[in-house]
Order: C-alpha cells, then sequence, then structure tokens
C-alpha cells in the first residue's frame, strides 16, 4: 500500500477554547493543556480540569512524542487515511490521524512524533508520522 | 437474595468486574427504591418491515405504537406516558405526541443513541412505580435504509457546539473505524482472534434463517465472514450489522393493570445506565458503560450472570458483543474471544443464547439503533413466544443490553434484566 500523504482537512471549529491552540499550531507550535492545581495534563483541550475542576489550566508546549494506541484505515474513499488514539509522552491519549507510513506495516506501540497539516482554509491540525 | 443483604464488592469481585468499583455505592448503601415488580411489560411490536420507502419515519412510530398497545390489549387512549429519543422527528416529544394525538402527564427523551430504548423503559417503569404514569410507551423507528444514509463509513456531521468538535472533526473519524480501533485494541491486548469475531455473527445467522423477516436469513460459517471484504481492518463486512428501515415500541404498565391484560406477566427487575467517554485522554478502548450499567442492573435484580437464561447483546458489530459479554461478567475482561467460540452463543447448543431473533447483524437494526430490538427479543423468550428453534426452555430470566454513539470515543449504555412471573 502506498505511503499516505495528504487529504483534505475539515478546518477545526475556533471557539474560545480552542483558538489559542490554533493560533500556536499555525506556528507548529504543540501545545497541551495542563492543570496547575494537579499536575496533569488532559485531552481533549478545555477551561475546566477534567481531573480535579480546577479552572487553573494552562496551555504548555509538548514534546510532540507519543505512541500509537490504536488505529484504523479508512480505505473506502479515493484517498484512504488513517485513524488513530495516540499516547502522549505527557500522558493523555488522543485521537488524530497518523501520515508518513505505509498503513499495511503500522502497528499498535509505534513511536511517532508530530507533524501539522494545513486544512481547507483553515489553521493546521496536529497529525502524527512514525518516528 | 434481599436486596439490603447484597456486598456490591464480593459481587463484582465473584463477576470478576474492576472498573468503576470505586464509582459503585458500598455495601448497605443501595437506594431503597427499586423497580423490581413495579412495572410490567405488556406490550411489544417489532415493525416487519426492513426497507420503506412509502412511509414517513412519524408514520413508522404510530405504527409500531399501535402494534404494542394492540399486543398488550390496550388503546391509544390508554397511554399517558410517552418515551422518545432522537430518532422521532421533531424536539423531544412534542410531535409525535401531537401526530398520535396523546393525552399526556408524564414524558422523557433521553438521548444515548442506540442504548436510548433500554434507558427509556428503564425511566418508564422509574415513572410508573412513582406513580406519575399508569401506561408508558416506547417508540422507535426510522429509514437510513431508504434515505440512503452511508451509516458506518462517512463522519457524522456534528453539532458545532459539541467541545469535541475542534479536535476530532478534522480527523474524520467514521463508526466503522471507531469500533474497528477497538477490536485491533482487544486483539493486542487479549490475543483475540478474527476467528473469535466471526463466531458471533455465525451464531446470530443460525438465530436469523428461522426468522422470516431477518434481511440476512443465510446461515454462514467462520470461513464466510473471514472472506467477506474487509471494510475497516480487522472488522470484515460480515462483522458489521445491516443497515434497515423499520423500528418497535414497548408498553409498560402498572402491575394492577398488568393482572387484568391477557400477557404473560414479564417484570423489569433490575437496570443500569452509563455514559463511558475518553475521561480527560485516559481510556481503554476494550472497556464498554456495560462495566458500569451491568453491575447495577445485576445488583438491583439481585442476580448474577450464571443465572441468565437468555441475553440480548447490541450487536453493532462483533466486537461489540465480545466486549459487552466481558464487561457485563458472562466472562472474564479478555475471555470474550474464547466465550463466543465454538457456536456457545448458538440456543440449544451453546451456554448462553444471545440474539435469537439474528439481531442487528442478521435481522434489522432500525434507525440505525439497536436497543429496541434487544428487549423485543427477550420479552419474546420470556413469553415462550420465540420462533421453536430458537426458543430457550424454561426461559424466566432474561438480559438486555444496548451501547449508543461511538465505542472508540463516547457511548451510552443500558441493561436490563427481565423476570417472567
Amino acid at each position: 500500500m502506498a505511503v499516505f500523504t495528504s487529504r483534505k482537512l475539515a478546518p477545526p471549529i475556533i471557539t474560545a477554547e480552542s483558538k489559542a491552540f490554533f493560533d500556536a499550531a499555525r506556528q507548529s507550535r504543540f501545545l497541551i493543556p495542563t492543570c496547575t492545581a494537579c499536575d496533569r495534563a488532559h485531552w481533549y483541550p478545555r477551561a475546566v480540569c477534567p481531573f480535579c475542576t480546577s479552572d487553573k489550566v494552562e496551555w504548555r508546549e509538548a514534546s510532540g512524542r507519543g505512541t500509537v494506541y490504536a488505529f484504523s484505515v479508512m480505505r473506502r474513499v479515493k484517498e484512504p487515511y488513517i485513524i488513530a488514539h495516540v499516547t502522549l509522552a505527557e500522558g493523555p491519549t488522543m485521537l488524530t490521524n497518523i501520515v508518513g507510513c505505509d498503513a499495511d506495516h503500522l502497528r499498535i506501540g509505534q513511536a511517532v512524533t508530530v507533524v501539522f497539516q494545513d486544512t481547507d482554509n483553515g489553521p493546521p491540525v496536529p497529525l502524527f508520522k512514525p518516528i | 437474595m434481599e436486596l439490603g443483604d447484597l456486598d456490591l464488592a464480593a459481587l463484582l469481585t465473584k463477576l470478576e468486574i474492576e472498573p468503576y468499583a470505586d464509582m459503585l455505592p458500598g455495601k448497605g448503601e443501595l437506594p431503597g427504591m427499586t423497580v423490581k415488580g413495579r412495572a410490567y411489560i405488556a406490550g411489544i411490536f417489532e415493525h416487519p418491515t426492513r426497507l420503506a420507502p412509502d412511509k414517513t419515519v412519524a408514520q413508522l412510530h404510530a405504527e409500531v405504537a399501535l402494534g404494542a398497545l394492540g399486543d398488550a390489549g390496550l388503546t391509544r387512549d390508554d397511554v399517558d406516558g410517552y418515551f422518545c429519543s432522537g430518532d422521532a422527528p421533531g424536539p423531544g416529544p412534542a410531535s409525535m405526541a401531537e401526530y398520535m394525538n396523546l393525552k399526556l402527564r408524564h414524558m422523557d427523551s433521553t438521548e444515548i443513541g442506540g442504548a436510548s430504548y433500554i434507558a427509556l423503559a428503564a425511566h418508564a417503569a422509574e415513572a410508573i412505580a412513582l406513580g406519575k404514569c399508569d401506561v408508558a410507551l416506547v417508540t422507535l423507528a426510522g429509514r437510513p435504509r431508504s434515505e440512503g444514509m452511508a451509516t458506518g463509513t462517512a463522519p457524522r456531521q456534528r453539532d458545532p457546539n459539541q467541545p469535541e468538535a475542534p479536535w476530532e472533526a478534522p480527523y474524520a473519524i467514521t463508526t466503522v473505524n471507531g469500533y474497528a480501533m477497538c477490536a485491533m485494541r482487544h486483539m493486542y491486548d487479549y490475543g483475540t482472534t478474527s476467528e473469535q469475531l466471526a463466531w458471533v455473527k455465525v451464531a446470530a445467522s443460525h438465530h436469523a434463517r428461522h426468522n422470516p423477516h431477518a434481511m440476512l436469513p443465510e446461515v454462514v460459517m467462520v470461513e464466510d465472514v473471514l472472506n467477506s471484504p474487509m471494510i475497516a481492518d480487522p472488522l470484515h463486512r460480515l462483522d458489521c450489522c445491516v443497515i434497515s428501515d423499520g423500528g418497535g415500541a414497548i408498553v409498560l404498565v402498572r402491575p394492577e393493570i398488568a393482572k387484568q391484560l391477557k400477557r404473560p406477566l414479564v417484570s423489569i427487575i433490575g437496570t443500569g445506565e452509563a455514559v463511558k467517554h475518553l475521561t480527560g485522554g485516559t481510556f481503554d478502548l476494550t472497556t464498554s458503560g456495560a462495566s458500569l450499567a451491568g453491575p447495577t442492573a445485576f445488583a438491583e435484580a439481585g442476580v448474577t450472570p450464571a443465572d441468565i437464561k437468555y441475553a440480548s447483546i447490541y450487536d453493532s458489530f462483533t466486537i461489540t458483543v465480545i466486549i459487552q459479554l466481558e464487561d457485563l461478567g458472562f466472562c472474564a475482561k479478555g475471555a470474550g474471544g474464547k466465550f463466543v467460540a465454538d457456536g456457545n452463543l448458538i440456543s440449544g447448543i451453546g451456554k448462553l443464547p444471545f440474539n435469537t431473533d439474528g439481531g442487528g447483524l442478521c435481522n434489522n437494526h432500525p434507525a440505525n439503533r439497536g436497543s429496541m430490538t434487544k428487549v423485543l427479543e427477550a420479552v419474546r423468550q420470556l413469553r415462550g413466544e420465540a420462533h421453536p428453534a430458537v426458543q430457550v426452555r424454561n426461559c424466566d430470566l432474561a438480559l438486555a443490553q444496548g451501547t449508543g454513539f461511538q465505542l472508540a470515543t463516547r457511548h451510552g449504555s443500558a441493561t436490563m434484566i427481565m423476570e417472567r412471573e
């Protein structure tokens, strides 16, 4: 199977809770929300910590490293793509796409790193590629 | 067993269930209020259609409603409680209440996807127990097949105010890919095989051949499932449920009314419901909300999985069945693949007869929501009205389990245990 490159990604919705993330994404900076009260990172990002309910959540620049927790190849479209949950080095697991690899050889546990890809008339979003 | 004597911690240990145990009440803290013996399922109806291009969704709702009322020996004018979910046209119950010209004093429109109808039947039983209504009607209907919905293989539309939307929409997750991720992780963690998944479909097909309304009445073998086209690795086409039009309805009544009607007495003795989500990014895709809904229902009913004679298990995909069977305690977590193999779910052959109507995998999946038909077949089994070839002998205790939305992100779950008196 061919190497997966790109497909047209739907633009993310910019909200009061997502704007800072996507502003940073335009500079290829990958932020994850971290609660300063309980010192835990979470995903998806929100203004209230899902673990301790504190509103002392701040954006921190993340390593962009992670491992594939689970994935599935969407083959029933012209340009197949890989949907995955990736467990970040900072703790939380996030839904994403995997690019830049042969889907037939991808495995759970594969080490990956973040790459940003432009969306259709919107800011870039984080995808991951094998290291 | 008296409810007050129930030691939940001991029960959970016995069931080999760990998840969410810390969220359950401790010994002696069970609520005194229970639906047990306070509401009966008096009427059921499953629409025979599987393709309804010439009917409206509202019309289908009304037809199943009248069918279930007729089955109970009641009429539209007896209904004073109405329960519906997101498949009912219009916001909440208002449009359908008007269409059927119902006069209501109680209503509920809980939306937890395909699990809604078990939850709604439970809420109806609760309302009856509290005297909020006497005759409760629950309906489901839809036409995804006529409307040409690419149900499982296209990303679903989202409300832009859903808080997860900015973080998920660009990645275009589809229903089948989400469930495939759960299956792949289950294989990775527990060594579950495609052959074991296939046995779920094989068992369903052995039952469907006796159902004249089933969309897929042909018996299939494990090899047939493995040789069917791959839809989303590791799920083949025959690991996926059908897309069908149709619907179903349930009528619940209070005990005094049930005993005046001419139908077998089927009561609800335990219910549970849950929403399982991604908990801030710390989750396990091999466990479903049934790990919470199930123990709650068993605790209320005062029975264990070993007591259950028949189980309706929501089967959007074969993996959905395996994960829920584990979470309900029919086998240990991770042992579901072995549990379903070699015909263990086939009526008359295996230890746990399941989905004797053919289920969503072979019979129907109206409105892409599975838990209504799960209750209907469980009631048929309890009444002794299942097809003779699949009827479970002395079936006096049955379970129905539903899952709704997306197993790989956030989903609803509901469990109901029913008893024939």
